[in-house]
């Protein structure tokens, strides 16, 4: 066991020094393009460090946390060694010398595409390699998850896979097809080009295979969020799962729905029809199903917890849940920021009103506070549940952690709502600097100062999550007495086979797939448009 | 939770999710029709007229050749701007186009991935090489609006932008070619 809680923390400890110097490099960034920094960096250092923060943020910090959480649900909800304990230490080291490879590129200026490439621009090829050590590195996980879920089943003939373990796996066999897109368009276009290899790429095809991962990596980051939620959170409030079939289903359908969905984010492109673009939109609206009824069963759970504590009325129970425990606080402050945030989706996704918002800040503050907000927040939540079992010592006081959620939850609202509103007066992203002596821009900066204020908050929120886990590993050992998963209020005892697996599944993903992408791939072979000239930029 | 509240057993959790997943179901049907009537009934769909341009010649000759760019009104009165977007400025820097009337805004790019919007109005596009972006619009209200690049570019990005001159029709005036520029102010 001990070996294995150094596998987590070395994962989770990669994670979370690329979050910080990520939210360093986030904050300067809003210092650059306020009124205040209008004198301070150039566009290159501040493109450096835009892909600096996308590539720590939505890369390094994602993979490392959901691959260390894999391993220690792995260990804990099945209650068995991890098998291949080697091949995880492997794959941790080679994501490591992947992210080193990424780093020393960006670093020196040499790969200033931003987290999402947009051939047919290109950086250095060792950023592109270092991030494919990365993602197969991520892949070796996804297996150890397969194989620990099958030898338990092994073991465990006719019972039902824990919950946590079922999502962690769902989640991992997501992965496994989302990343087929992006690695398909880095091996055979834009790796080839940054070598040489090539001179020149098919545009329209290289956003298309980007867009297959584009949406559905979201969801990958999101998922450890739904886990806590269904299977931390009932117990931390001291409660029960309302329903665990609904749980199964929720990560069933995530599985089948992220995917096919991607090409919402390719609702402005020219190199797509609106048919093709239709039948995404409506699977994205499919997609808010599973959030829906996470909502739902997750309210359910904590009404239970807040009755059992003596809560009375229709909202009485909301007031007797225990909002000084960090998970529960944390759910509470994910939910609100997953509504203003699933509001915001609702437009993105909506065809034609997307017109309105794409790339304006709306787009980043959308983002922002889904996954900045909602889901990270829910890592924090989780760091903090599990830490103490990792380490065998306790917090000797809750409050600076309370403290940390909070500062977090009003730094991406004050951040985010902001960027809301000057996306609808169409402040458009991806600058370094605005020039405020236009008259339609002059309006913006007082917004933009108070978003960078925002960041500062942020900022001190991410410095103060770090210092609580170092106290915590100077603190006095204690022993702990709750369990970590929920219980439901009928645990199942038997589930259908599709219930506790996911061949049917994977056949239906790919039926879905090839309805969804098929044609809009197959198009560029049938009539090959004319190919753009690569743009090295190192 | 040894005695099960009513609330509580099996069936009833169920039927009580079950009906949660049927409104799910109408809320997300009902966003699905109002789509579809708007896309219908309105003609709001993105922009996907998926035409095909080289970009390697496509500022040789043909439409997005120099003395074609720029606000044209055609014969039958009908006024199109052509529009190249390239590493980092738009040509031309400045379109006129006429306030109140149909006009149908066309782009591409002999480079890199840039995209567009109209502060103010609902044109937004992608501007992908290999492509002509094409987006109808009528502008409602006269005066100046921006038209930045709204794509990472690359280095110089921030500094691409074009002002799009909303004429009233008075001063909307073609010369004897049909080319409507900004007028100096």
């Amino acid at each position: 066991m001990r070996n294995v809680e150094r596998l987590c923390l070395a994962h989770f400890w990669v994670a979370f020094g690329a979050f910080l110097a990520a939210a360093v490099l986030g904050t300067w960034q809003m210092w650059v393009r306020s009124p205040l920094g209008a004198d301070v960096g150039t566009p290159g250092q501040y493109f450096m460090s835009v892909t600096a923060h996308g590539v720590a943020m939505g890369y390094v910090l994602t993979t490392f946390f959901i691959m260390g959480f894999g391993y220690f649900v792995a260990v804990t909800a099945l209650a068995r060694p991890l098998p291949g304990k080697a091949w995880a230490w492997f794959a941790f080291w080679m994501s490591i010398v992947g992210v080193i490879m990424t780093t020393v590129p960006i670093a020196t200026g040499n790969a200033s595409v931003l987290f999402t490439f947009y051939p047919p621009l290109t950086g250095s090829p060792w950023f592109y390699i270092g991030l494919v050590l990365v993602v197969v590195g991520s892949w070796i996980w996804c297996v150890l998850m397969i194989v620990a879920m099958a030898a338990w089943k092994r073991e465990n003939a006719g019972r039902p896979v824990p919950l946590a373990m079922f999502a962690t796996v769902a989640n991992a066999i997501m992965w496994l097809w989302t990343t087929v897109g992006v690695a398909a368009e880095l091996l055979f276009q834009v790796i080839p080009a940054a070598l040489g290899l090539t001179q020149t790429i098919d545009v329209g095809l290289a956003r298309t295979l980007f867009s297959w991962t584009l949406h559905a990596i979201v969801y990958f980051w999101l998922l450890p969020a739904y886990i806590a939620f269904y299977t931390m959170a009932p117990r931390a409030a001291g409660g029960r799962l309302y329903s665990d079939t609904m749980g199964r289903l929720t990560f069933i359908l995530f599985l089948i729905y992220s995917l096919p969905v991607g090409m919402h984010h390719l609702l402005m492109d020219p190199e797509h029809g609106n048919g093709t673009k239709f039948i995404q939109v409506l699977l994205t609206a499919f997609v808010s199903a599973p959030t829906l009824l996470t909502i739902f069963t997750i309210t359910a759970s904590l009404e239970i917890a807040g009755r059992l504590r003596g809560g009375r009325g229709l909202f009485g129970w909301i007031a007797a849940l225990p909002w000084d425990r960090p998970m529960v606080l944390a759910v509470g402050l994910s939910f609100v920021m997953l509504g203003f945030g699933g509001f915001g989706g609702l437009i993105n996704m909506g065809y034609g009103m997307n017109a309105m918002i794409h790339n304006t800040s709306w787009v980043t503050a959308h983002f922002h506070l889904i996954f900045g907000g909602s889901v990270v927040i829910m890592y924090f939540a989780i760091a903090y549940e599990i830490w103490p079992r990792l380490t065998g010592r306790g917090y000797t006081s809750l409050a600076p952690l309370r403290a940390q959620l909070w500062l977090w939850f009003i730094g991406m609202m004050v951040m985010t709502l902001p960027w809301h509103w000057l996306g609808l007066q169409g402040q458009w992203r991806r600058v370094a600097n605005f020039n405020y002596a236009d008259p339609i821009i002059a309006g913006w900066g007082p917004w933009v100062i108070v978003s960078f204020v925002a960041g500062l908050v942020l900022l001190a929120s991410a410095l103060l999550f770090v210092r609580n886990l170092l106290v915590l590993h100077l603190s006095p050992q204690a022993a702990i007495a709750r369990p970590l998963y929920a219980l439901a209020v009928h645990p199942p005892q038997r589930v259908p086979a599709a219930l506790n697996g996911f061949a049917l599944w994977n056949v239906l993903v790919l039926i879905v797939m090839l309805l969804a992408y098929g044609y809009p791939i197959a198009q560029f072979a049938i009539a090959p448009s004319p190919s753009a000239i690569v743009h090295r930029i190192e | 939770m040894t005695e099960l509240h009513p609330e509580m057993h099996e069936r009833r959790i169920l039927g009580t999710e079950l009906l949660w997943a049927f409104g799910v179901g109408v809320l997300v049907a009902a966003t699905l029709s109002m789509i579809v009537f708007t896309a219908l009934t309105m003609n709001i769909n993105p922009p996907s007229n998926v035409e095909r341009i080289d970009p390697k010649a496509l500022h040789l000759s043909g439409e997005f050749a120099e003395h074609n760019l720029g606000t044209t009104v055609a014969a039958d009165g009908s006024v199109t701007t052509r529009v190249v977007a390239t590493q980092f400025m738009f040509v031309p820097r400045c379109i006129a186009v006429p306030q109140g009337r149909r006009v149908t805004l066309r782009f591409s790019t002999p480079d890199v991935i840039h995209g567009l919007l109209i502060t103010g109005t609902n044109v937004n596009t992608m501007v992908v090489p290999g492509y002509v972006a094409q987006v109808h619009t009528e502008f409602t209200r006269s005066g100046d609006l921006l038209m930045p690049c709204h794509e990472y570019c690359g280095i110089g990005h921030s500094e691409m932008w074009a002002t799009v001159q909303v004429l009233p029709e008075g001063e909307f005036k073609p010369d004897s070619e049909g080319k409507v520029s900004c007028a100096q102010r």
